[in-house]
């Protein structure tokens, strides 16, 4: 277990400087500086923006420069907004994503699992068929789309709930649901296939032989061994969700790191896409390691296989 | 008991006239006839895809956006960028049938001009996905040994990296156009293919067929175009049809982001997001046409998609 953890691990800061690096060189593909644009700043002015900058500096030097500061996780000013840092506006979106995020996993995955359990014990009935259609829908729908027609329905023409920001629960209605329904259709999904596969196993039937009651059968022995799967896809869901909040906090104008960042491309505010990426794809490789680590305990056959030292 | 098994016996005999006993004649013919017809793969799946009513809902909603794209836009009298300050924003008419926008434009013409974007994006990005993944899995698979595990820890660290992220990056950099959506989408799209087309590979190379190629001398490349490509199709054909909505949502996302498609040019997502800036007053069909066509597409997809992976497993064969 220890050699797998360690191993991940490695995996993990690999892929993180791989794409920190992609981004630095990336973003000096870009021609121009950030400071050529048409309002004409004379040539000490422009100079010392340079240096305050370190743009003067060859290549090599901004590189390693550019690598102390993600391992001392200070990504520098924003260029465009001069009073503030990537630090203070990630500091100020993050908590604001993450609530995002959290309720959004939360629900997608007790919706999800729920609305499969039942689609696989009413199985080719008229549940079933509901539940499914109902989550080939979700997956469909694209999540900006079913977040622009929510707030014309809900908050538009019905005026039920508030169409934008983030200030109590009642704005983060429409936000989450919008965001939620993809991920919740794809673990419906997954959870009835699973389910499906797993009331066939012979420990089932023995477990309803020993005259256990429904509900113990399909919690204590089905459900347990069919969220695997789902573990597993967690990776990816998260990883779907994190983007998602791109353009949800976009239409909702929630003031989170997606607004920032998509603010930072628009405005091709360097040092803020940089700093973004980075700490987007490091928080979502560790999300993926920490699932990896999950299912190594969920699963006992895994940890043992992979103590056995073969890969 | 056994009295009475020998009584019916006798009984039985009596009842059944003797010629009746007599071997049959040979018939060398009639011995080698086939009862059902035979079907080979692609008939059986076909018969099997026709049974799902769902599938070939898709299935023909597809082929009949495909011609819309096609004609949609050369039937209207309307450009796609033609903006006209007599008609703005006009509801669903016998002119305008599904209305106009803020600038006069046709949401026919461009709803259409939408598909063409939204359905080439979709397969060049499968097409390109195949080929690359096909040779890269094929490889890996085949050579397997070091060959693999280098091309298998390279493509680990790829799948590591946030698809959506890679991309919008990659658009940053390249600026947005048609071309370079399709080659940042591309740029890390083909691993899932690549490791789906080598778990196959792995399962079939020990067969005889394989075996029987290599012993007459065929070279790597024919062994995986020739025996090892055909008999992973299924699969493929499968991971390609759930690539294209995939994709197509890709385009629709970075446009309304605004890392796509560039206005006066018109693609769903571009649509969607300028119909987000009208959403307060009413105009519901700014939203909903290209609304109900990324959806209405993805879902024709992703139906195809299930049920040719229902087809297409020789599992499942009856």
């Amino acid at each position: 277990m220890v050699t797998y953890i360690l191993k991940r691990l490695v995996y993990m800061i690999v892929t993180v400087f791989i794409i920190a690096t992609l981004t630095f060189f990336l973003m000096n593909l870009i021609p121009g500086s950030p400071f050529n644009e048409e309002r004409t700043t004379n040539a000490a002015v422009q100079q010392n923006l340079e240096e305050h900058y370190h743009l003067n500096e060859p290549l090599a030097v901004q590189y390693i420069l550019y690598l102390k500061s993600i391992i001392t996780l200070d990504f520098g000013p924003s260029i465009k907004q001069p009073t503030e840092t990537v630090n203070s506006l990630l500091g100020r979106g993050f908590p604001i994503s993450a609530e995002l995020g959290i309720w959004t996993v939360l629900i997608a995955l007790v919706s999800g699992v729920a609305l499969g359990v039942f689609a696989a014990l009413k199985h080719n009935h008229l549940i079933d068929y509901m539940a499914m259609t109902i989550a080939v829908l979700g997956i469909s729908i694209p999540n900006f789309v079913l977040a622009t027609m929510l707030i014309q329905q809900l908050a538009v023409q019905l005026e039920w709930l508030p169409a934008a920001t983030w200030s109590s629960p009642a704005h983060m209605v429409l936000p989450v649901l919008a965001l939620a329904t993809g991920p919740m259709a794809i673990i419906a999904r997954l959870t009835r296939s699973s389910m499906l596969e797993t009331l066939t196993q012979d420990y089932i039937k023995t477990a309803r032989a020993k005259g256990l009651s429904p509900y113990k059968v399909v919690v204590k022995h089905a459900l347990k061994n069919a969220l695997m799967p789902v573990v597993t896809i967690m990776g990816t869901l998260l990883a779907g969700i994190l983007t998602g909040t791109f353009v949800i906090e976009k239409i909702f104008a929630i003031p989170g790191m997606g607004k920032y960042f998509v603010e930072g491309i628009n405005q091709r505010d360097y040092p803020v896409i940089m700093g973004t990426t980075v700490f987007y794809s490091a928080f979502l490789v560790f999300m993926l390691f920490l699932v990896d680590i999950a299912y190594g305990f969920l699963d006992p056959r895994i940890k043992l296989h992979k103590e056995g030292g073969s890969s | 008991m056994s009295a009475l098994k020998e009584k019916q016996r006798d009984d039985s005999h009596s009842s059944i006239p003797d010629e009746w006993f007599r071997p049959k004649e040979k018939n060398i013919d009639e011995a080698e006839s086939v009862v059902r017809p035979s079907l080979s793969y692609w008939e059986d799946a076909w018969r099997r895809l026709r049974q799902n009513k769902l599938a070939m809902a898709g299935f023909v909603f597809l082929i009949l956006l495909a011609v819309m794209a096609v004609i949609g836009p050369w039937i209207s009298p309307y450009t796609v960028s033609e903006a006209s300050l007599a008609d703005q924003n006009q509801p669903p008419s016998l002119n305008h049938w599904f209305g106009t926008d803020e600038l006069g434009r046709d949401v026919f013409t461009r709803t259409w001009y939408g598909a063409r974007i939204s359905l080439f994006v979709g397969l060049m990005a499968a097409l390109i996905d195949f080929f690359i993944g096909v040779v890269y899995g094929g490889i890996s698979g085949y050579k397997g040994g070091r060959t693999d595990n280098v091309l298998m820890r390279i493509i680990e660290i790829l799948y590591g990296l946030p698809y959506l992220l890679v991309v919008i990056l990659l658009l940053v950099v390249m600026g947005p156009s048609l071309l370079t959506i399709i080659i940042a989408l591309t740029v890390t799209g083909w691993v899932g293919m690549a490791r789906i087309v080598r778990g196959q590979v792995l399962q079939l190379k020990h067969n005889e067929f394989v075996m029987a190629s290599q012993s007459f001398g065929a070279k790597t490349k024919r062994i995986i175009r020739k025996n090892l490509l055909p008999n992973t199709m299924g699969p493929i054909i499968v991971q390609m049809t759930l690539t294209v909505p995939t994709a197509i949502f890709a385009e629709a996302f970075l446009s309304f982001l605004g890392l796509g498609i560039q206005s006066p040019y018109a693609s769903w997502g571009v649509m969607a997001n300028d119909a987000l800036g009208v959403i307060l007053s009413g105009d519901w069909w700014r939203l909903f046409f290209p609304a109900f066509f990324i959806s209405a597409t993805m879902f024709a997809f992703n139906v195809l998609g299930d049920g040719l992976q229902d087809a297409l497993d020789p599992r499942l064969r009856r």
